[in-house]
């Protein structure tokens, strides 16, 4: 256990070490997620105490989000301000990328024609039913 | 008072007030029959906000104890890798299509976000904090520290989108007639992040299991993508 939380605690020391060095724009720690995968995908399987610890972590992630959340109060002022502006962005925004995915769904599986629909996607579920 | 006044400057009364509201919240959720509405996570903030504002206490009082719990983000960012790799033999086999509906649904997402709030006239600030509002919030919060806009603002939108995806996704299912279960999953992964794939689970496994890699690839995507769409929009 205290292995796995080593293990993700350097990847993302690495990954961090590999931003400032870059200069790349991307956070850190998700440098450090991609140079995790990478070693998995080297060992082709995932450690027990890696999988111990990452799991627990992503099990609880919804209490990690509240600290910053909270930071919410810093805005309260400019919120009112602008909150109208702010939900009907989110709305629109929220349901035109649902349904471009869907779409984009639907156009690869139709341009994969007749050859079993849309592929390897409805193989597991849905469609057959 | 005097030891409201003692307990109050210490970190370990802020960690233990978290933890205990968060665990009312979650129980609160539970009773209602998980309903996105109540988010444990949205009900955890509007308490702890009130608390902090009837107590008239700062916001950096209270992180001085919450940090340690934030601090967490960094390992569990790293930790998504494990559930990428678990399905890397299925995101190997259809990578080009997963692919394509990523980038397109992250664009998506970036894009038409900017294209509203410029309508409205935001600040850049807000406008910059409202871009990741698709990516799960700890690679949202890095990526507005990067970029410029207020990462705390950008966590809470990141949360009110989460909620407003599932809300929305039983509606645009109907409305497109989607039956195909990973199509669902990867669509709530991608458009809601953490909040989309809780939500894909109740569906069933394998929409839980596409919605999980949708959260990653798009939290990477986005990573790598926003700065680039940011600068030819005309941002910094």
């Amino acid at each position: 256990m205290l292995n796995g939380f080593l293990a993700l605690l350097l990847c993302q020391l690495l990954g961090e070490l590999v931003v400032l060095a870059s200069g790349v724009p991307v956070p850190g720690p998700v440098v450090g997620m991609v140079l995790l995968l990478l070693a998995l995908v080297v060992f082709k399987r995932t450690p027990k105490s890696v999988r111990l610890v990452s799991e627990g972590l992503l099990r609880h992630l919804a209490f990690l989000y509240v600290p910053a959340g909270v930071g919410l109060m810093v805005h309260l002022e400019m919120i009112s301000h602008y909150w109208l502006a702010i939900l009907v962005a989110l709305l629109v925004s929220t349901f035109v990328t649902l349904l471009v995915t869907v779409l984009i769904f639907r156009l690869l599986g139709r341009l994969n024609g007749p050859t079993k629909g849309s592929s390897a996607l409805s193989g597991s579920s849905g469609e057959a039913k | 008072m005097e030891f409201w006044v003692y307990f109050a400057a210490k970190p370990l009364f802020w960690l233990i007030v978290t933890l205990a509201v968060f665990m009312f919240a979650l129980a609160l959720n539970r009773r209602s029959g998980g309903t996105p509405f109540l988010h444990p996570v949205l009900v955890s903030m509007a308490v702890i906000i009130s608390f902090l504002l009837v107590t008239g206490t700062r916001y950096e009082t209270y992180f001085e104890g919450a940090q340690f719990i934030h601090f967490l983000l960094g390992p569990a960012t790293v930790a998504l890798a494990v559930p990428l790799f678990d399905h890397f033999e299925r995101i190997k086999k259809m990578w080009f299509v997963l692919l394509v509906a990523c980038i397109s649904g992250a664009v998506t997402a970036i894009v038409s976000v900017l294209l509203v709030g410029l309508m409205f006239d935001l600040p850049t600030e807000v406008l910059l904090s409202l871009a990741p509002k698709s990516v799960t919030s700890p690679i949202a919060i890095g990526i507005v520290e990067k970029i410029g806009g207020y990462p705390s603002l950008a966590a809470g939108l990141v949360l009110i989108t989460g909620a407003m995806g599932c809300l929305m996704s039983a509606l645009v299912f109907k409305l497109l007639n989607v039956t195909d279960d990973a199509v669902k999953g990867f669509t709530l992964g991608l458009a809601a992040h953490g909040f989309g794939t809780a939500y894909a689970f109740e569906t069933s496994a394998v929409a839980g299991a596409f919605a999980g890699l949708a959260m990653g690839m798009t939290g990477l995507l986005t990573a790598f993508l926003l700065p680039v769409v940011i600068s030819l929009m005309g941002f910094n």
